[in-house]
């Protein structure tokens, strides 16, 4: 299955970016963008999507190498949570009104 | 291999009960989902016209970069142009998850195959033209894109609250000149005046034709693409003009604009629609320019995107060989 955006006819390849917008957070996935390599696609996200301090780290990946999941199989795959409230905390009811807990 | 016919029939229905359930919960759809063909292409339609405006949208003003008044002007409208560009960068790869590619979208832009927003069709001759530019048309593109943040398509939504963002700059920024100029000389006040007067009634025309007209703006809005009919954001685009005009001290050229308080609506003139179609269908006053300078940047970029395609390739090829 082919990766969004990525059509394989277009003289650069398509690259995801990630921004880190300050120490301490996960880089998020901001866009992509097209660039000839990765030091280049590093330059154009910096330009693109850090015009006005978004981010102190970029990550850039090419866009085929992202793997996802199946949309189509979106409920079977994603099924084994269901049912298993017990994972949560909020299922544990009995000790309402003790402290710290 | 293929399915048998009834199977797929039986599957698309399925996932067609999918979209729709997704669209009432107002939900938002994504790239990989099912969607209806018709949706695509209406979205693909959609957000390139919109990422070509953008482009083209830098050429009325980075003709007045070199002779802004002053370094701090210039610099101001360089970051200006600059944002346009990025814009359409995040346009186009929301269109791209929609399975066109960039290179097929430039081609179409530049063998004058696709729209893009007539506005960008009429020319800037006076320095006022920046602010009114930012002011209005820029005022206007706002109004029409906040809602567009919450678009049905999820990049297309989320390209738009990043552009949304970087728009207020500006517009503000356009208000600006606007209100140096009209604080200035006699001569100032009038170039202002003079640019309102002529970008006034193509920044309405930019929320698209009266409502009666627009045929495709209820399947639109069926779908959560648009949230508000094109005479409605228009309304509420001159409600937030008149007392801004007022601030500034500018003239809205209507004669006929005034509110009327048993609709709650504003009275106004009828728009030109003549001119509105005549400008879309390539007869404003610099539709050929525009597509003619588009045409040349992109001829005369290719040797550079070689050469970095080039550049990439052997260096790979080095590292591999290293290896």
């Amino acid at each position: 299955m082919s990766t969004p955006g990525e059509t394989g006819t277009e003289a650069w390849p398509l690259w995801e970016v990630f921004v880190r917008a300050n120490r301490g957070l996960s880089h998020v996935h901001v866009g992509s963008l097209h660039a000839p390599d990765a030091d280049m696609a590093v330059r154009n996200a910096r330009d693109l999507y850090t015009r006005r301090n978004e981010g102190v780290s970029i990550w850039v990946v090419p866009a085929d190498a992202v793997t996802t999941s199946d949309p189509d199989a979106k409920g079977a795959f994603f099924e084994s949570p269901a049912g298993k409230n017990y994972r949560h905390a909020v299922y544990y009811t009995k000790s309402e009104g003790v402290k710290h807990l | 291999m293929t399915a048998p016919a009834d199977l797929t029939v039986v599957e698309n229905e399925a996932a067609q009960a999918r979209f729709d359930d997704l669209i009432a919960q107002d939900s938002r759809i994504e790239p990989r989902d099912w969607m209806p063909d018709a949706y695509r292409k209406t979205l693909i339609r959609q957000i390139s016209q919109h990422a070509h405006s953008e482009i083209i949208g830098m050429q009325p003003e980075s003709n007045w970069i070199s002779r802004a008044p002053s370094l701090k002007r210039k610099a101001i409208l360089m970051a200006k142009v600059q944002d346009e560009a990025g814009h359409g960068l995040y346009l186009y790869s929301a269109a791209q998850t929609l399975g066109i590619g960039r290179e097929e979208m430039t081609q179409q832009l530049i063998e004058g195959r696709a729209r893009y927003s007539s506005i960008f069709n009429y020319t800037t001759p006076t320095w006022a033209d920046m602010g009114a530019i930012g002011w209005l048309v820029d005022g206007a593109a706002i109004c029409n894109q906040v809602p567009l943040c919450r678009a049905s398509y999820g990049p297309y939504g989320r390209a738009m609250v990043r552009i949304c963002k970087e728009e207020s700059f500006h517009q503000r920024q356009g208000f600006e000149i606007l209100l140096e100029l009209m604080q200035g000389t006699e001569a100032q006040r009038e170039m202002a005046q003079d640019a309102v007067n002529r970008w006034y009634w193509p920044s309405l025309m930019m929320f698209g034709p009266p409502d009666d007209e627009s045929p495709n703006s209820a399947q639109s809005m069926a779908w959560n693409i648009k949230r508000f009919s094109n005479d409605d954001l228009r309304q509420r685009f001159v409600g937030m003009l008149v007392p801004q005009a007022e601030v500034l001290g500018v003239t809205l050229p209507d004669p006929n604009l005034a509110w009327n308080e048993a609709e709650q609506r504003y009275d106004m003139s009828e728009i030109d629609w003549h001119e509105f179609h005549e400008v879309l269908a390539g007869r404003g006053p610099a539709n050929a320019e525009r597509l003619r300078r588009r045409r040349e940047a992109h001829e005369e970029g290719a040797w550079v995107r070689e050469a970095a395609a080039e550049y990439a390739r052997k260096q790979a090829a080095k590292a591999a060989a290293a290896a």
